[in-house]
């Protein structure tokens, strides 16, 4: 139908923060895990972030970016670990032992376009 | 869920001799649902219903917008107790959901810190001379009318089935936030797994439609419709909601709370408006109805005598499909045959507004 612009409602209908698993295309993300299998292997501990020297100096969190890739949400991945020094201190700290650096730029590589 | 876990969701609902307490804004939006409810209790049911002209809002709306303090709607509160006390009933049903928390909490803060109860008991002295008795229960009208749906089924002259295809209509049920979800031991089913309005359906032939976001709120939340730039988010609840029951095709919508009926009925209508969106079968909006409503369509009302041609979503394909007969040409009557004027065409309201009704001139 066709939809009358000329109305001012004085709102919007505000878009929900939610996550959508059934919208989202997940392909990138399982190419992500087929590239790097022990990424199934992240307790989402946060780990790398409480040690990231970066995430000190910026909002930037390696836990957030890392689990909004996995479910889809690729908008601004990139940018947002452009942020990321490349230290390797998550490295060291990651419980589980997963190359965190190589989780970046993994994701860097394969979610530029994004 | 195991018989002896359900029965701990059940709560006591008085079997007769209610004193009722109306809404302050149904009888705008769904005119005949308050009425309908007395004459099914009293008429049909033989039930002795009391109220009193002197009660007045329980002022929740304004408690939850931060602008009564809690002393005052609990004195305002007392001072309905006070009139059922007078009247001579113990059991307290309210029409309204947002009344119906008010009261439990106000009756749940009354025996945790009984010092404000003392409190209480003198503001109202001081301010009106009166002394009150706390009711002995307190039901929402939607519980009362889950208590008797069974009586109801034996008086109904219609059935919630699809009179073509003889299968049962696909319905949503809809519970208002406050009914169970802040004192979920007040509500049957409780706050997981709420049966008030699920059990009538049941009862009067309907299926209950169990979608992903069955439980989300409508969006109405006081301070998220009030402001009018909040309203984006009181209205994003309710396209939620009405996005994801729609993969199951609902005949009907049924709430048992004001605010809830009033914007998943009202809100079609605007996303319909802002973005095109219409979320019923053929082009047409879901029909949103009161539990009053559909009782008295079972018990064979007639549809404009219950205020049905007050929604925004018109209601006449579910007439039809439901059997029910109507006459088109009465839609805006009022009462005593006085004509109401008929509302502009609005976009979920499907075709058939006055058109009947017109051509009668």
């Amino acid at each position: 139908m066709a939809v009358d612009r000329s109305i001012n409602w004085g709102y919007s209908i505000s878009r929900p923060r939610a996550v959508d698993m059934d919208g989202n295309d997940l392909d990138a993300a399982w190419a992500l895990i087929a590239e790097i299998p022990e990424l199934q292997a992240c307790i989402a501990c946060g780990s790398c972030a409480a040690t990231c020297t970066a995430g000190n100096l910026t909002p930037f969190n390696l836990r957030k970016v890392h689990t909004l890739v996995r479910r889809g949400e690729y908008k601004g991945a990139y940018d947002e670990l452009n942020k990321c020094m490349l230290c390797g201190k998550c490295r060291l700290a990651c419980p589980r032992g997963i190359n965190t650096r190589g989780v970046i730029m993994a994701i860097k590589r394969r979610l530029g376009e994004y | 869920m195991k018989g002896a876990s359900w029965k701990e969701y059940q709560k006591e609902i008085a079997d007769d001799n209610y004193f009722y307490v109306r809404s302050c804004i149904r009888q705008n939006f769904f005119p005949g649902s308050e009425k309908a409810f007395l004459s099914i209790l009293r008429g049909d049911l033989g039930k002795d219903v009391g109220e009193d002209l002197k009660h007045t809002s329980c002022t929740g709306i304004g408690y939850h917008t931060d602008i009564v303090p809690m002393e005052t709607i609990m004195t305002v509160v007392a001072r309905q107790f006070s009139l059922m006390s007078e009247a001579g009933y113990e059991n307290l049903t309210s029409s309204c959901i947002t009344s119906f928390g008010i009261y439990t909490e106000m009756l749940e803060t009354w025996h945790e810190f009984p010092e404000t109860e003392e409190c209480t008991r003198e503001y109202l002295y001081k301010a009106t001379g009166r002394e009150f008795k706390k009711p002995r229960n307190v039901a929402h009208t939607s519980d009362v009318m889950f208590k008797h749906r069974g009586q109801i089924a034996e008086h109904s002259k219609i059935r919630l089935v699809d009179r073509m295809t003889g299968n049962p209509l696909q319905v949503v049920e809809h519970i208002g936030c406050h009914y169970a979800k802040l004192f979920p031991k007040k509500g049957v089913g409780g706050s997981e797994f709420p049966y008030v309005l699920a059990g009538m359906i049941e009862s009067w032939g309907g299926e209950v439609v169990d979608y992903p976001e069955r439980r989300h709120c409508c969006g109405f939340g006081f301070r998220n419709y009030l402001v009018q730039a909040n309203r984006g988010f009181s209205i994003a609840n309710s396209q939620k909601k009405l996005e994801s029951m729609s993969r199951y095709k609902p005949d009907f919508i049924v709430t048992n709370c004001p605010g809830c009926a009033m914007f998943l009925d009202k809100w079609q209508y605007t996303i319909a408006e802002m973005e095109g969106s219409i979320y019923g079968q053929d082009g047409k909006g879901i029909p949103v109805l009161t539990y009053e409503e559909m009782a008295g369509l079972v018990l064979g009302y007639d549809p404009w005598a219950l205020g049905m041609q007050m929604h925004q979503v018109a209601v006449e394909p579910l007439l039809d499909k439901l059997g029910v007969e109507y006459d088109p040409g009465a839609k805006y009557l009022g009462r005593n045959g006085k004509y109401m004027g008929v509302p502009d065409q609005g976009a979920v309201n499907m075709n058939c507004t006055s058109q009947p009704y017109m051509r009668t001139l």
